[in-house]
């Protein structure tokens, strides 16, 4: 049997209603201790309005080794980038 | 508000203070001990609460008093038998199943009476019983969770969360063992008298303690001593030689 409590990534959304932001992890036997967890180690100070947590294995990530073939080819496309248009006055700030 | 004897009020607030001291110092002995990094924060946020609260409740018990004294005064200059706290709140940590059961037991207590003593007559009582509501709602909501967890967890940690009841349960009685004192805070409106408050108490850890799959021992039995000052258990003694002796050793010590 596996001893180690599973680990968990925490996300909190602070005060001015920005989006949930990845703070940490921490290890938790189940989401409800996870998320007690992360209110005593991740908002001692203020920080949060709202808490989630997912375990950590649910998440999928890319690969670092492929960090060419995913970005690189990105890099020469300069078009992609929304600075090419002449953008009327009246139309302000965007 | 009826004219309230001084001090039957002093010696009920040294009974909240001293409860939250010895308790807050008790959990803060976990700080760094704890079993995971993350009860290891929890416990000390808990114990922090706790002495947040002592302050407030030595400070309004100097205040009464009129002695010129101060909530540190309180805290560091007394001695045990002027202690005023539950003989539970002094007791051992013994294993981490045993602290978290302890919390548990004065936490559902707490939830209980706070909430009633926001609507005390006093309005420094209420004040006080206002901002640690808050506090012990939490401190509830994680030790019944970690009761629970434990107590319907492995066979091992189901044996000692029964084990700690077994050895804790004795010392439930005493916070409705209720006196004097009680009776002349019910009658000002300062604060309920506890006694009256154990079938909701009893309702609310026999839910939690059935979902654990703990028995609750069936011997009525109380140790009782501490909140009167009549006699606390030695563990005290040795806590306060702790707690204290850096006040005692440099009095009037600041840093």
């Amino acid at each position: 049997m596996k001893k180690e409590w599973p680990l968990w990534e925490v996300f909190i959304r602070g005060q001015h209603g920005l989006n949930h932001r990845h703070v940490g992890s921490l290890h938790a036997p189940d989401a409800e201790t996870a998320i007690l967890n992360a209110r005593d180690v991740y908002t001692r100070r203020n920080e949060g309005l709202s808490i989630w947590v997912v375990e950590a294995r649910h998440i999928s990530a890319s690969a670092p080794g492929d960090k060419g073939p995913l970005f690189e080819p990105s890099e020469s496309k300069v078009y992609r980038h929304p600075t090419f248009y002449d953008i009327p006055k009246d139309v302000g700030h965007m | 508000m009826a004219q309230v004897d001084q001090k039957a009020l002093l010696e009920f607030v040294l009974r909240q203070g001293d409860n939250t001291l010895v308790l807050g110092h008790r959990v803060s002995e976990w700080c760094g001990h704890a079993p995971v990094l993350e009860e290891d924060i929890a416990l000390a946020n808990t114990a922090l609460d706790l002495i947040g609260q002592t302050q407030m409740w030595l400070g309004l018990a100097a205040e009464i008093e009129g002695e010129g004294r101060t909530a540190d005064d309180m805290a560091f200059l007394r001695d045990a038998w002027d202690f005023r706290n539950l003989l539970l709140v002094e007791l051992p940590n013994g294993d981490f199943g045993r602290t978290i059961l302890r919390q548990f037991l004065f936490d559902a207590f707490s939830a209980i009476y706070l909430p009633l003593l926001t609507k005390s007559a006093d309005p420094r009582v209420a004040e006080i019983a206002a901002k640690a509501t808050k506090e012990v709602a939490y401190h509830l909501e994680r030790s019944a969770q970690t009761v629970v967890g434990l107590g319907d967890g492995s066979e091992e940690s189901h044996a000692r969360m029964q084990e700690a009841l077994d050895y804790l349960w004795p010392y439930v009685g005493e916070m409705f063992a209720s006196d004097g004192v009680d009776q002349a805070m019910a009658e000002a409106g300062i604060g309920p008298d506890p006694a009256g408050l154990r079938a909701e108490y009893d309702a609310l850890i026999g839910r939690v303690l059935s979902e654990a799959t703990l028995r609750i021992p069936e011997d009525s039995f109380a140790h009782k001593g501490g909140r009167n000052g009549y006699m606390h258990t030695e563990h005290l003694g040795h806590l306060l030689t702790q707690m204290q002796w850096l006040q005692r050793a440099y009095p009037g010590c600041e840093w």
